[in-house]
């Protein structure tokens, strides 16, 4: 393919042509984030194009200033050679800029044909009354040539979320855009599904537009790019050749940061299991089974860290063991017993406390006080109620001790949690769950969105739980953080765990090829 | 000028701003009043003596006034866990059908007095319950919005009372006597049935009065209250926490249904002693509407239901009484709008604030 691109690009006097698109320091800082550093990317006419990293490694960003919504703090973006300054989504689109978003921008109630021509200022969406046969055999030709199958009167609600996709293709292909962005368009698709889209975008390609694909999966970006930019921490790492490329040097690039902060060793025994998973499957909220088969085991004053990219499990999972999600087959025990699944009192019954990833929406109840929040697992015991009646004034004053015990700034036990400051939740959060005394806890994301210090504060608080006998389960993206905790990590990819090591045989490689679906290396 | 979210909001306003909304109303009113031809003060003064002071009026105000407070405590005790029950207008057609059965039954076999007027309590709630846990179950088993469910069972409700007055072969139906078989009537409810008064005081006001505080003291002193404020604030954060969705549902529902049937119980017996005088005399009342209005100016609060409740029907006593060439019953209707719109507009207040006057300059922009 590199050969077949050399010959194309080459002009009529031999001189190489301009890259299609061309971004050069690209700085963009967000309040506390630096988001990218000094990017550089190009992409050529004819080529598909990836961009790898972590989440959070600027992916998002550096296209959402591509597509003009975002403008750069500094840098430039040239577009065949020329400079281009967007200053909204219209004047991209206005040069042949176009993005599949993850979450589809489709109106369900619209036909296909009636979605492919909406906000299409330039033709047939100007006009009052719409030409619907024209635009409908304009979108059919264009699926026929493209192998996007769809039917172009078929309403959106209709269709699945692979043919939602192919919509987005089909309007960027009736906008004739010259330059197609893909955010993790395999995400929403069946593995064979994923297959016709490669196909797909390798004719766009051919056709002599650029394909833009983001992702995170090592298999699919050497499926289907010709070549790869890796993107990590904001800032561009490296461009290779896809077909040079193996899934490890990929993953290396991608996670492969030096590891300043591992912790010392810790003589603490791990003791009996409090929680052991056998074979669990459950259900994700679109009906599909997000844990398949899942199989971990967690010891008394042990840390285990499941580590993955986002979607492929790690919520299911935090949330089947704390009994928010019923588990379809296999098992979860709890200090030996066999606990019901999708039934929180009896999870929290058996000792698990849970700090879900969504704090503000599911942890607390935000416009209760905070002293009900911290009440919110324990007002059925002997301290916040008697019988039926609840102790009010009890529960004030424990209010107040676990502020002052736990440091909660800006907390009054009667003001409303929703006025917490982030970090100042969390700790409204931990404070409730460690003072329940559990056996089990569960930690979903705890550090997400929170300040160094509240992320030190958070790390410590789980140390201590550890310390306590309590056994943790800890979900995060970040490597860093589940390198410096964890005693054990698993990688779950795909709703199962594919694999499985130590804090100290640790091998940032060999996690990051597992968390992108590249086969376990042991396994050859 | 801007508006702009008030972070917190000081214990004054919560006192000061309906104080205010009734000010204006009563001012905004008055203007109403003048552009109609009436002399604003005098017509105050005429519904003020029309409600309380003139001989028998403070009578006829509880008579409008009860059946708000048990309307207004049910819708009450739904909203304040988000549970929007519109239907304590059936719920307490349903109490007064299986009150006045009851009644009817008991009383007519001799049973004493106080026994008669428990057992009819009892059938009320129980009939009221019953009525509001169909849109109840429901919505616990089948995530059904309870705003409709609840507010088309009024409308069968109303027709299952209408049904049994007119049906020949009904239990409800005066059979006997002159005109029975001309103009269908609810049968007479025996003496034992009849509820008693102190002086003016009927004891359904008193039932509702009871009621409020128990609710009031379920609400914010107990772990039912509890749960039913964490549901109400976030369901996901009350699962996470344990508390068990559907049969908190169910029981809200029930709980609010209840009260609005011993609403139907204190009609029958407390002023009409038979299950509706006129067959659509009940259902032109439209209380279990007026109770919505009556729960959301007492902002949810049981034991300011009460209070309002009290305001309300005077009001509507007063229009009743009123009601003539010189003053149009709709002028009475007006009022009550208008009060409802300003207290409403001045949750507004509560949760926002106007600043007048320049913006401030940004960090940025300077």
């Amino acid at each position: 393919m590199a050969a077949r691109t050399e010959t194309d690009r080459r002009g009529a006097d031999g001189a190489p042509p301009p890259p299609a698109v061309e971004m050069r320091g690209i700085v963009k800082h967000f309040p506390g984030v630096l988001a990218n550093d000094h990017v550089d990317f190009e992409a050529a006419v004819g080529e598909v194009h990836a961009l790898l990293g972590e989440n959070g490694a600027g992916k998002s960003t550096l296209s959402n200033i591509l597509t003009g919504l975002y403008r750069p703090d500094s840098g430039e973006i040239l577009l065949d050679g020329e400079h281009v300054q967007f200053s909204s989504p219209r004047d991209a689109l206005d040069v042949g800029i176009f993005m599949v978003h993850q979450h589809f921008r489709l109106v369900e109630t619209f036909t296909v044909a009636e979605n492919v021509v909406l906000g299409d200022h330039r033709g047939e969406g100007r006009t009052f009354r719409l030409r619907t046969r024209a635009i409908e055999r304009r979108v059919a030709e264009l699926s026929k040539r493209f192998g996007l199958a769809v039917d172009p009167r078929a309403p959106v609600w209709h269709l699945s979320l692979g043919e939602q996709q192919r919509v987005e293709i089909l309007k960027a292909l009736y906008r004739e855009a010259r330059i197609l962005i893909l955010d993790e368009p395999t995400a929403v698709l069946t593995p064979q599904e994923a297959e016709v889209l490669f196909t797909t975008l390798r004719e766009m390609a051919a056709d002599g537009r650029t394909v833009i694909f983001i992702s995170h999966k090592l298999h699919e970006v050497k499926a289907v790019a010709d070549r790869v930019t890796v993107l990590r921490g904001g800032r561009s790492i490296a461009t290779v050749d896809a077909a040079d490329a193996t899934l490890r040097s990929l993953a290396a690039l991608m996670v492969g940061r030096e590891i300043e902060s591992r912790r010392a060793a810790r003589d603490r025994v791990a003791g009996e299991p409090v929680l052991e998973l056998a074979n669990v499957w459950a259900d994700g909220d679109r009906g599909d089974a997000a844990i398949r088969g899942a199989s971990l085991i967690v010891r008394r004053g042990e840390i285990v860290a499941v580590a993955g990219v986002a979607g492929n499990g790690q919520r299911e999972l935090a949330e089947a063991v704390a009994g928010m999600r019923p588990a379809t087959r296999g098992t979860i025990r709890i200090a030996g017993k066999t606990v019901r699944g999708g039934d929180p009192r009896s999870a929290i019954a058996a000792g698990v406390a849970y700090v879900p990833e969504d704090r503000l929406g599911t942890g607390v109840a935000p416009s209760l006080s905070i002293a009900s929040n911290l009440a919110l697992k324990g007002y059925r015991d002997r301290h916040a109620s008697h019988g039926p009646l609840l102790r009010l004034r009890r529960m004030r004053e424990r209010a107040a001790e676990l502020i002052a015990h736990y440091r909660i700034a800006g907390a009054a036990p009667s003001s409303a949690a929703r006025l917490l400051s982030g970090g100042n939740l969390q700790k409204v959060v931990l404070a409730r769950e460690f003072s329940g005394k559990p056996r089990v806890l569960v930690a979903a994301s705890p550090t997400r969105g929170l300040d160094v210090g509240a992320i030190e504060t958070v790390h410590a608080y789980l140390r201590e739980a550890a310390a306590d006998g309590v056994g943790v389960l800890l979900i995060s993206e970040d490597l860093d953080e589940i390198l410096m905790l964890a005693d054990r990590i698993v990688v779950m990819y795909e709703g199962a765990i594919a694999g499985e090591t130590t804090r100290d045989d640790a091998d940032v490689e060999e996690i990051g090829l597992l968390m992108a679906g590249g086969r376990d290396p042991r396994a050859d | 000028m801007r508006i702009e979210r008030r972070l917190r909001q000081p214990r004054w306003l919560l006192v000061a701003v309906p104080a205010g909304s009734l000010v204006f109303a009563f001012f905004a009113s008055g203007l109403v009043l003048l552009a109609t031809g009436h002399d604003a003060l005098r017509s105050y003064r005429q519904i003020f003596d029309a409600a309380f002071l003139n001989s028998g009026a403070l009578g006829q105000t509880l008579t409008q006034a009860t059946p708000l407070a048990f309307t207004g405590l049910a819708a009450a005790a739904a909203f304040r866990m988000r549970l929007f029950n519109i239907g304590a207008e059936g719920q307490l057609f349903m109490g007064a059908v299986t009150a006045d059965a009851a009644g009817l039954y008991l009383g007519g076999h001799g049973w004493p007095h106080a026994l008669v007027i428990a057992a009819m309590v009892v059938a009320g709630c129980a009939g009221g319950a019953a009525w509001a846990l169909i849109p109840g179950v429901l919505r616990a088993f089948f995530k059904t919005n309870e705003i409709i469910t609840s507010l088309m069972l009024n409308y069968v409700a109303a027709y299952v009372m209408t049904y049994l007055i007119f049906n020949t072969e009904s239990y409800w139906r005066q059979t006997t006597g002159f005109n029975a078989s001309v103009f269908p009537t609810s049968k007479t409810l025996p003496n034992a049935a009849w509820w008693p008064a102190a002086n003016i005081f009927p004891l359904g006001g008193g039932i509702a009065i009871l009621a409020a505080v128990l609710i009031w003291f379920l609400y914010t002193r107990t772990r039912f209250g509890f749960e039913a404020q964490v549901l109400g604030d976030s369901p996901r954060a009350a699962r996470y926490a344990g508390i068990r969705t559907r049969r908190k549902i169910l029981a809200v529902m029930a709980i609010s249904g209840a009260v609005a049937g011993v609403g139907g119980a204190s009609q029958v017996g407390d002023f009409s002693h038979q299950l509706d005088a006129d067959p659509n005399g009940l259902q032109k009342q439209y209380y279990g509407y007026t109770g919505i209005v009556v729960a959301a100016l007492a902002r949810y609060n049981p034991l300011a239901v009460v209070v309002v409740a009290f305001l309300i029907g005077a009001l509507q006593n007063a229009g009743n009484t009123l009601q003539g060439a010189d003053f149009p019953s709709g002028l009475v209707g007006v009022m009550q709008g208008i009060i409802l719109f300003s207290a409403l507009g001045g949750e507004l207040l509560v949760r926002y604030r106007v600043r007048v006057g320049r913006a401030l300059p940004t960090p940025e922009a300077a």
